[in-house]
């Protein structure tokens, strides 16, 4: 029998991660209806330009370049989530591994001057280790992931503002500028800001993350390891009946899911684009946003490649929306209605099914009642 | 008053229940074909067929959980439309489900009047008049409950004697008996049928689901025969025999026995002295001080009813589950505290009880789950840790074919859509592939059609006769009169009898299993 068009998993993935943009966009326009009608089509259009908006063409490079610098760090938020999740674990710590990454690699860059290559080890280390407390708590306690992860969380966001607060300006909550302070823990360009109109903070850390990506869909399909893994996640008792360390693989799969976060924060700050500011009282966003770019992405890392550029593109495009007839948090308000819509990609494709299920039986049917000469 | 009327001037009410020509199509398959079912008034009435002939599916459709697609159900003579439980429930339709449903922490009279409630003004549960009407049904039909037991502390027996009466609380006619002679004991099965009978003394009527051709014969009138989905035929009970009936579930003459010669008993493969292992059930050891050994060229079968340490047994044997005390030692390698990989890799293999638990990885390709425990092995796995794909589709190839497992599409069918034989095919491929010394194999026939059934039988068989030792753990009384060369039965967590089944009855063991008689068993 021929498999139908749409029952293949990367057009479902594809269709339903395309479904759930244009549903994010329609929903946002109606929001943005009901609070002015007037000017809702420009803003929508505002957002999903992003740095279109610009006319010329060197200054659509520069913003382009922007965006790619913070969709890096994404990418590897989303990267560990989805990690984690193809493991069966769901790793909602991933902001917290971040947050620790951050800490870490401008602490080691602002207060002890280390080189760019050793501020993005101590942040990979810093995100694994917390994510192995989280796996360990898991494995040995059997504490759910999300609790441990959410709770942690926390305890590492109010450890990075009082650490960094060590390295801040003294007139600012913000910590030094990495590029002023210690341009030695920059991380390399190789030219690559000269494609984006010298934007400067275009570094290694954009091609960096996609060769992650394809790293990760390599050791998770390719290797023994990955094997293990997956199996440890679709059904940890057969794992643990046929032998494998299932503890063992719970814990290292925690803490390969922090290390990418944490590398994901190095990715960021190690640009000089941001600086850390001391008095944050929440999460960076960036370990959530990582959720939807995951199912986004279709839980597929190279999916997540275009679903972490796609989020950040409209992050980035709403800061755009003309701010005289909106308030200014709508720009945020437009991208997490658009970020929440995309985590119903999986619901999706389940409808997908349901509906092609009941269509093929139809056709069955009536195929059927066709070949008993119409007598039913 | 009950009245029976033959022929053609029938009476439209003589039939508490007709289900007539029902056809319920998934997709893929048609479940019930044109099927016709008709209870009569104060009958019990057999439902036999294999798994899969669609009894489940009839016996939704007429508890409101499916809609057939073509045939209509009469109740009384009169078309009913029951598109959900709650209406089959209004026309007096109550089932025992093989799970039961009952609240664990609750009582037996909490879980008998819960959904039913007697309230009285602002809401207040009046209690007292439920008790009163429970205790009158339960004395009435025989049905010995404790109505204050938590339904937790009570034997399963009880548990589903409460689920009886919570059918007859709610006043239903029709009693639906999904399998409910699997989990109990045969001295429980006796009181079962006692109670069946007074029921329908009383004008209920009766439909019992069973596979168990003895106790159709012992206690239905009737019985409707399907066979995949299919209506065979309906039978009088008292002008039937059960070799009658197997042919009409199987569609052929069964041999009920499996052929086999002699044992040739070696060397000790398998000793296990004095282990412990606790219960993750109870506070209680699951197992206590059992000892046994299992010999090169034998089947030895742990006989009992299900939740007397059998599975815990096994896992202590496995390392699934570690040991509070005693040895293992597997070809006289002491074993007691090697992980499961290592006692894989010294030639021990386990066809788990629950396929899908522990057996296979049902996201998994059949190709990945058939190298589930080799997969590690350097004809599988680089040294750089790479999978060797063609490897594994060639090896997987070479099991599918040599083991018949069959499956849409090959090696990279997802196990999850296999069929049960199949998935089971699959594990015993598996396991008996890679040459075991000892095949730990744990109900391996549940659930599985006739056909299947003597295959792993067969396999089971060839293992022995090739010089390995194989431990069986069974349920079915049938399986373990005729495959295992010598059974033991356990009880609570000993074992309480040693046995060779040539010289003994089903009635011997059943006494052994309920705990009524226990012999000294020396290892």
């Amino acid at each position: 029998m021929k498999k139908n068009f749409f029952r293949r998993e990367g057009v479902q993935s594809l269709l339903a991660s395309l479904i759930c943009i244009l549903l994010g966009l329609f929903i946002g326009y109606i929001v943005l209806l009901i609070i002015n009608p007037k000017g809702a089509f420009t803003a929508i259009m505002t957002v999903v330009k992003n740095f279109f908006t610009y006319s010329k063409p060197s200054a659509q490079a520069k913003y382009l370049g922007n965006t790619l610098v913070k969709s890096a760090p994404l990418l590897m938020c989303a990267l560990s989530i989805m990690f984690a999740y193809k493991v069966g674990l769901f790793n909602i710590g991933a902001s917290g591994q971040y947050c620790a990454g951050t800490c870490a690699c401008l602490y080691a860059a602002l207060k002890w001057h280390w080189s760019w290559l050793g501020c993005l080890a101590l942040a990979i280390l810093a995100g694994a280790a917390f994510g192995a407390v989280v796996g360990l708590l898991k494995s040995y306690c059997n504490v759910n992931e999300v609790i441990s992860g959410i709770m942690l969380n926390w305890i590492i966001l109010y450890g990075t503002n009082m650490l960094l607060t060590q390295v801040k300006e003294p007139t600012s909550p913000y910590t030094y500028p990495v590029r002023a302070e210690a341009p030695q823990a920059l991380l390399p360009t190789l030219g690559l800001g000269t494609i984006f109109n010298n934007n400067i903070y275009v570094t290694i850390a954009i091609p960096l993350a996609i060769i992650m990506a394809i790293a990760i869909m390599i050791i998770l399909d390719k290797t023994r390891f990955g094997y293990e893994l997956k199996a440890t996640g679709f059904n940890r008792s057969a794992a643990k009946y046929c032998g494998m360390a299932e503890k063992r693989n719970i814990i290292l799969t925690l803490a390969i899911s922090g290390a990418l976060a944490g590398m994901g924060a190095s990715l960021l700050y190690q640009t000089g684009f941001v600086q850390w500011e001391c008095t944050t009282s929440s999460v960076p966003a960036m370990g959530f946003n990582g959720i939807a770019a995951t199912f986004l992405g279709g839980l597929n890392p190279i999916g997540t490649i275009f679903s972490s550029y796609f989020i950040q593109h409209i992050t980035a495009g709403g800061a755009y929306v003309d701010k005289t007839m909106y308030c200014s948090q709508i720009s945020d308000l437009i991208s997490a209605l658009i970020i929440y819509l995309c985590g119903f990609v999986l619901f999706l494709k389940f409808a997908m099914n349901r509906i092609l299920d009941r269509w093929e039986e139809k056709k069955r049917l009536a195929q059927a009642s066709a070949e008993k000469g119409g007598n039913v | 008053m009950v009245n029976y009327y033959k022929g053609a001037n029938q009476l439209d009410n003589t039939y508490a229940i007709e289900m007539l020509n029902i056809t319920k199509r998934f997709p893929g398959i048609i479940a019930n074909d044109n099927v016709s079912l008709q209870l009569r008034k104060g009958e019990i009435h057999a439902l036999l067929g294999e798994n899969g002939a669609g009894k489940s599916t009839l016996m939704s459709v007429l508890f409101g959980l499916y809609q057939a697609e073509e045939g209509i159900i009469k109740k009384d003579g009169v078309e009913v439309h029951i598109n959900d439980p709650n209406d089959a429930n209004a026309l007096g339709i109550g089932m025992v489900h093989q799970h039961f449903k009952l609240v664990e922490c609750f009582t037996v009279l909490d879980n008998i009047i819960m959904g039913v409630e007697p309230v009285g003004a602002l809401g207040i549960l009046q209690k007292r008049q439920a008790r009163e009407k429970v205790m009158a049904i339960s004395e009435k039909y025989g049905l010995h409950v404790d109505p204050d037991a938590l339904v937790r502390d009570i034997s399963v027996g009880m548990q589903q004697r409460t689920e009886i009466l919570k059918m007859l609380y709610r006043e239903n006619e029709i009693l639906i008996f999904d399998e409910p002679t699997a989990v109990l004991t045969p001295q429980e099965i006796e009181d079962l049928m006692q109670i069946m009978r007074n029921l329908v003394k009383e004008g209920k009527s009766i439909l019992f689901i069973s596979h168990k051709l003895a106790e159709i014969m012992a206690v239905s009138d009737r019985c409707t025969v399907l066979r995949k989905g299919k209506h065979v035929g309906t039978v009088d009970t008292n002008k039937t025999s059960m070799e009658e009936l197997s042919a009409m579930m199987v569609g052929r003459n069964v041999n009920f026995h499996v052929q086999k010669g002699p044992a040739k008993l070696g060397e000790v493969v398998l000793e296990v002295s004095g282990i412990t292992v606790a219960s993750k059930v109870h506070k209680n050891n699951a197992v206590k001080k059992v000892s046994f050994k299992v010999r090169r060229g034998e089947i030895v079968c742990i006989a009992g009813i299900d939740g007397n340490g059998q599975t815990e047994l096994v896992h202590g044997i496995t390392g699934l589950e570690p040991l509070v005390e005693g040895k293992i030692k597997l070809c006289g390698q002491d074993i007691s505290n090697a992980s499961i990989r290592q006692r894989n890799v010294k030639g021990m293999s386990h066809i788990p009880e629950d396929r899908h638990k522990h057996g296979l990885i049902l996201d998994y390709s059949l190709e990945d789950n058939l190298i589930l425990e080799t997969y590690f092995q350097p004809r599988f796995t680089s040294k750089a840790g790479f999978l060797k794909r063609d490897n594994i589709r060639d090896y997987s190839e070479k099991l599918i074919e040599q083991y018949d497992v069959r499956s849409s599409q090959g090696p990279a069918t997802r196990a999850r859509s296999m069929s049960g034989g199949n998935q089971q095919k699959a594990i015993v491929a598996r396991e008996i592939d890679k040459n075991p010394e000892l095949l730990v194999a744990v109900q391996p026939t549940r659930g599985l059609d006739v056909g299947a059934i003597e295959y792993i039988h067969h396999q089971l068989i060839a293992q022995r006769d090739d010089g390995k030792a194989v431990l069986l753990v069974s349920l079915e009384l049938d399986e373990v009169m005729d495959i295992p060369d010598r059974i033991l039965v356990m009880y609570e967590g000993e074992i309480v009898g040693q046995f060779d089944p040539k010289k003994t009855t089903e009635e011997e063991l059943g006494l052994y299993m309920a705990g009524a008689k226990r012999m000294e068993v020396k290892a």
